[in-house]
């Protein structure tokens, strides 16, 4: 018994080691990742050269293009007189952002509370894998299948000038927000206890009002924290948005216009730069900006999720 | 096993017309024969009690009360549930009516993680009622029922689940209220509670069962004696003796009976 039980014991030391190793690299390499971005985007306000270019107010302010002409919001990093205006980047960041939220969030949510609550299992059993292998669809081949294929319907349907812009670029992105909400609300309403929807029906409460009134609301911080998620997915994604954007950086509210995402800019940009250029140093404080957005969204969304459960377990106080 | 099922006759108050009168019901999980032949009359403004070793059905009879086993998959039903005179098996029961009228209090406490105010509008509410001023009567009215509401009359906001085990045990009580059911079933309310908050579930109960039909499952031997009129033993799915409670505890007809509340088995 003893040599077996302290083999035992060695090899739970040996994992439990490896797991401890194994979090502590990803938190140092995370750490160390947006070290390595922050130092580089760090001349933007340090560098009394790039700062010529792209101070804080250059890149926030709008800026007259010549001496006495209208002022203006404009990326032009590479023209004689480059721009480094970040408005039109993040205006078409928020608007594909909101477009693929406003698409995938009631589709994903109504899928969610179908097959937890309504469909039967054999159709359960269906539903959940192929709504989750739409996770495993590379972004690529979703750009691809928007510009492609999905642009020229979406243009058709809607009538619209532009064929490619922030509504067919905000559906594909959509797309690809799908499944992370889906997944993580049919999680949260699942685990909601049998017990309640009991109580709900043995009052005379249909299944669809018991789903609604009962089952949602008991499941709405894991609901609210799906939402999160899809949010963070559809603000860093890249390759959707590059290719069915139209990349034009604009700054419209328009969703019928294209646009250029912060992200995209990012991935068009970075091959070709210049190492050490004002260009160069912009594009990693955007890289900055991505982190910090997707950061406190996180933050701010794990805070109220909480919130809400202590409220609703009444622990709060 | 013996082909057919012993019973030993009604209660003996039978004059009374029954709330609820069981007759040759037959239950089955898939091919699982859970219940068998039971008959049982459940008397109107009573305490009925079931009792039985566990597994032999008891929670089964009182979930065809109100249906709430057609719920489960693979569940199939012959014989009469009569509530009213009517047979509540019968194609044409509305369901929803049906458990208006039987509710039900289950052995955890079950509020939803919303407000005591909302749990206990709830029911009022899924039946058509909106109006703010009725609906806070209800509340009142069933809070006061379960003497929840000098406890609870100025933290209706705060959520359900913050309360005692007792507390909400009681508002699961008063959310059945609101909807004005005539039926109360209990199956072991007093399961998840000490023994002090038991005692006073059971005065409730007790207190309710001059309004309500009450019928309570309990594995507590001492509680159907205290509180019910009448007791039903099972054994295996199979209705034993049903009787008037003291005569059940004091001098039961079956042996088996007798063995089990002398804690011989069970
Ligand atoms: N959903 C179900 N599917 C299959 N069999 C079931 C189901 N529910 C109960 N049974 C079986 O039916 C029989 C009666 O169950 P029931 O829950 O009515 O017993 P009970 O008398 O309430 O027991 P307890 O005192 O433990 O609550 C048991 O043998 C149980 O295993
Ligand atoms: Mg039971």
């Amino acid at each position: 018994m003893k040599p077996s039980s302290l083999s035992h014991s060695v090899s739970e030391k040996i994992i439990e080691t490896f797991i401890h190793l194994s979090a502590a690299v990803s938190i140092v390499g995370l750490v160390l990742i947006f070290i390595f971005i922050g130092k580089e985007s760090l001349p933007v306000f340090t560098s009394p050269e790039i700062r010529r270019e792209a101070s804080l107010s250059k890149i926030f302010l709008p800026q007259s293009p010549e001496p006495g002409e209208e002022k203006v919001f404009r990326w032009q990093p590479v023209s004689v007189v480059p721009k480094y205006s970040l408005l039109p980047l993040v205006v078409g960041t928020l608007k594909a952002t909101a477009v693929a939220l406003l698409f995938a969030i009631p589709l994903a949510l109504a899928a969610a509370l179908f097959t937890s609550e309504f469909a039967p299992s054999w159709l359960r059993e269906w539903v959940k894998p192929v709504i989750e292998l739409l996770a495993g669809i590379p972004s690529v081949v979703m750009g691809f299948f928007a510009l492609i294929v999905m642009a020229t319907y979406v243009q058709e349907l809607f009538g619209l000038d532009f064929r490619l812009n922030a509504i067919s670029a905000g559906i594909a992105l959509g797309l690809a927000v799908v499944p992370v909400v889906y997944t993580m609300a049919e999680d949260a309403l699942s685990a909601v206890p049998q017990s309640y929807r009991e109580g709900s029906i043995a009052l005379g409460a249909t299944p669809w009002q018991t789903a609604w009134r009962v089952v949602l609301p008991a499941a709405f911080p894991g609901i609210f924290a799906a939402c999160i998620l899809g949010l963070g997915r559809a603000i860093g994604e890249t390759m959707i948005v590059l290719m069915a954007s139209g990349n034009a950086a604009v700054s419209s509210w328009s969703p019928t216009d294209p646009f250029r995402s912060l992200s995209a800019t990012i991935a068009a940009e970075m091959g070709e730069v210049v190492r050490g250029s004002t260009h160069y140093h912009v594009l990693f404080f955007i890289g900055v900006l991505l982190f910090l957005f997707t950061f406190f969204i996180n933050y701010l969304g794990q805070l109220f999720v909480e919130r809400l459960r202590q409220k609703l377990s009444g622990t709060d106080k | 096993m013996a082909a057919t099922s012993v019973h030993q006759g009604n209660p003996p108050a039978a004059l009374e017309t029954p709330k609820i009168a069981v007759q040759d019901l037959n239950l089955w999980y898939g091919s699982f024969h859970a219940l068998k032949n039971v008959r049982v009359d459940v008397l109107p403004r009573k305490i009925t009690a079931f009792i039985g070793p566990s597994g032999c059905g008891k929670s089964t009879v009182l979930r065809t009360f109100n249906r709430m086993n057609d719920l489960i998959k693979g569940v199939r039903v012959t014989g009469k549930v009569l509530i009213d005179d009517h047979n509540i098996y019968e194609e044409d029961t509305d369901l929803i009516r049906l458990r208006k009228r039987v509710g039900m209090v289950f052995q955890r406490p079950n509020p939803f993680p919303i407000s005591v105010f909302e749990n206990v509008a709830y029911g009022p509410r899924i039946h058509g009622e909106t109006r703010r001023r009725r609906l806070e009567e209800l509340v009142e009215k069933s809070l006061r029922a379960t003497a929840l509401w000098d406890d609870l009359k100025d933290r209706l906001s705060t959520p359900a689940l913050g309360l005692s085990p007792e507390q909400q045990q009681r508002l699961c009580l008063s959310r059945l209220l609101a909807v004005e059911p005539d039926v109360l079933l209990m199956d072991e309310p007093c399961s998840a509670l000490d023994p002090i908050a038991t005692a006073r579930i059971e005065e409730l109960a007790v207190e309710l069962s001059k309004d309500f039909t009450i019928v309570i499952v309990t594995h507590n031997m001492q509680q159907a004696a205290r509180i019910s009129h009448v007791t039903a033993f099972f054994l295996l799915g199979e209705l034993l003796e049903c009787g008037e409670t003291s005569q059940i505890f004091t001098n039961p007809k079956n042996e088996k009976t007798e063995q089990y509340i002398t804690g011989r088995f069970g």
